[in-house]
């Protein structure tokens, strides 16, 4: 469904030198799994991601999608061509409803389409609907109406960047409970989570651990949780002494 | 009654009318006045000494409108007019106003709009007025309002000032003159593109106890237009004022925005924000990853940030 082969991307750095991101990756994503990529922070997930969605430009490597090249395509094509990607921290727009962008991601929806998309992400479509996307709302609610309008895309692939981050408890067991209706076998969709929360990790097919820029792993929960565990408990001591901490989760 | 195309053209967009609405209603073309009802509670009159009207809301009158639309569709017409709204004690109405000017022609076409409110004790307006400019001539559309709000104890209003696009040169000034526990807020949106300039000075007296004001400013400058938004909030008693200017600035525009407190009580509290910027780079890859093109993304913003 989607390929990427040896992916590469670099950025300028203030001295003028390139810094490489990301490292000749190599990557499928079927129809019906779901992913999860974590890895510690810097580790460049959030930049596969943008670079899946065209918000980065690759500096080699090639990306297909259904077989079909879509390395040069805009932003705008890729999400044409049935990418969504759900941000990790999403902007806010000053005049902008929560209706307004559902109707970006969806024209379609009805106001019977609309009210579901919220409630899907346990928002009440009463209190939110009309609202602006803007200063008013917590990070929280920007994560979940972030998260409904990707749901809506009924994208091919869809991309979520942390779905969970300030997000509360029981939400997030909400969206879990979600994505793997949504996404689990069914023969048309992919979804693609970046997560450093360790719950999220069993319900997915296939975890991939991407470090410095470079794939360190892949494998089913059961192969890659016994890898990365130890360094998790690592970094729960390490965050009770107060101290930074290695930040796999 | 029928419109003709280009008067139902610039009617539509700057009063939302297709047709001769109910109620009160004056509409005004080309200098000349081309419908005039007065309602059982709302009565306008012509002024006897200048050009414009008189509207007299009764006291007590609620939940209705008054529609004063003016139209320019003649080149080279310079159109002045002179306003006066008296709005009768615990009355509560709407006030839709605005101007279109159309203009093919290489002559400049203007509307000089004065405005007086007189808002009696108690009572509640919201008034709407749109400014817009249409016309494939090189000539100006110069639109330049005066609005005076004066208002009685207790009294609220409401006002929405907005230049939607088309407008060349524009100055407005609004005043306000505040007594106890009156109630004011100005939300004036502006979109300026090619070589426009528009200019607004807003000006509130907070003068009687417990009243409260609020100026909010939203503006977008396109191309190379010019904008100066100066806006004074004085407060002269205990009161409450705000002032909030938030500007978008695109490709050569220059925007100046000049908030300004005055306390002159000790027990006056104002405040004030401003901020101009550039449309943020994620908020157009945010709109573009919902499958909007880069034009559409920023059309977008500009739309929800002005409406």
């Amino acid at each position: 469904m989607l390929r990427l082969e040896q992916v590469s991307m670099s950025v300028n750095q203030n001295n003028g030198d390139n810094k490489e991101i990301l490292h000749n990756i190599d990557l499928e994503f079927d129809a019906g799994k779901l992913y999860a990529i974590t890895g510690p922070n810097g580790g460049g997930k959030t930049s596969l991601a943008k670079v899946i969605m065209g918000i980065y430009g690759l500096s080699s490597g090639r990306i297909y999608l259904n077989d079909e090249d879509i390395t040069d395509l805009t932003v705008t094509e890729r999400a044409r061509k049935g990418i969504a990607y759900a941000f990790q921290q999403p902007p806010r727009f000053k005049g902008l409803t929560v209706s307004d962008l559902l109707k970006i991601a969806d024209s379609e929806l009805d106001i019977i389409g609309l009210r579901k998309s919220l409630r899907d992400v346990g928002l009440c479509p009463e209190d939110y609907l009309d609202r602006d996307v803007g200063p008013g709302l917590s990070g929280g609610e920007m994560k979940r109406i972030e998260i409904s309008q990707v749901l809506a895309r009924r994208a091919t692939v869809s991309i979520f960047d942390e779905p969970e981050a300030g997000v509360d408890l029981w939400t997030i067991q909400r969206l879990i409970g979600i994505i793997v209706n949504r996404y689990k076998d069914n023969p048309k969709n992919t979804a693609i989570i970046i997560t450093h929360n360790e719950n999220v990790l069993p319900i997915c097919d296939e975890i991939i651990v991407l470090e410095e820029g470079r794939i360190r792993s892949r494998g089913t929960y059961e192969e890659i949780w016994p890898l990365i565990r130890d360094e998790i408990e690592c970094k729960r001591r390490l965050e009770c002494r107060g101290e930074m901490g290695y930040e796999i989760q | 009654m029928k419109f003709s195309e280009i008067d139902a053209s610039l009617l539509s967009t700057i009063a939302n009318i297709t047709e001769v609405p109910s109620g009160a209603v004056n509409i005004r073309k080309d200098g000349q006045p081309l419908i005039r009802m007065s309602s059982p509670n709302i009565t306008i009159n012509p002024k006897q000494d200048k050009p414009g009207i008189d509207v007299i809301v009764k006291p007590g009158t609620k939940g209705e409108s008054v529609h004063i639309p003016v139209i320019v569709t003649k080149a080279g017409l310079q159109d002045l007019v002179y306003n006066t709204f008296e709005i009768g004690e615990d009355a509560d109405v709407t006030i839709i106003a605005g101007c279109g000017i159309h203009n093919d022609s290489h002559q400049n076409s203007g509307h000089d709009g004065i405005h007086e409110f007189i808002i009696k004790p108690g009572a509640r307006v919201r008034y709407v007025e749109k400014h817009y400019g249409a016309g494939s001539g090189s000539g100006k559309r110069v639109l330049n309002p005066t609005t005076i709000v004066r208002m009685g104890r207790g009294s609220y209003a409401e006002m929405e000032l907005v230049q939607i696009r088309g407008v060349d040169d524009t100055y407005r000034k609004t005043m306000g003159y505040m007594e106890d526990k009156a109630y004011l807020k100005i939300v004036e949106r502006l979109l300026t593109h090619n070589e426009q300039k528009a200019q607004s000075e807003i000006e509130i007296n907070i003068e009687g106890q417990d009243a409260s004001a609020q100026i909010l400013s939203r503006s977008v400058a396109q191309d190379s237009s010019y904008q100066v938004f100066k806006a004074a909030m004085i407060g002269k008693a205990a009161c409450t004022g705000h002032v909030e200017c938030d500007s978008i600035i695109m490709g050569n525009a220059i925007i100046k925005a000049i908030p300004s407190l005055v306390a002159e009580n000790s027990e006056a509290v104002l405040t004030h924000e401003a901020a101009i910027g550039k449309i943020a780079g994620e908020q157009l890859i945010k709109l573009m990853s919902l499958g909007l093109t880069e034009t559409e993304a920023i059309n977008t913003i500009i739309e929800g940030f002005l409406r």
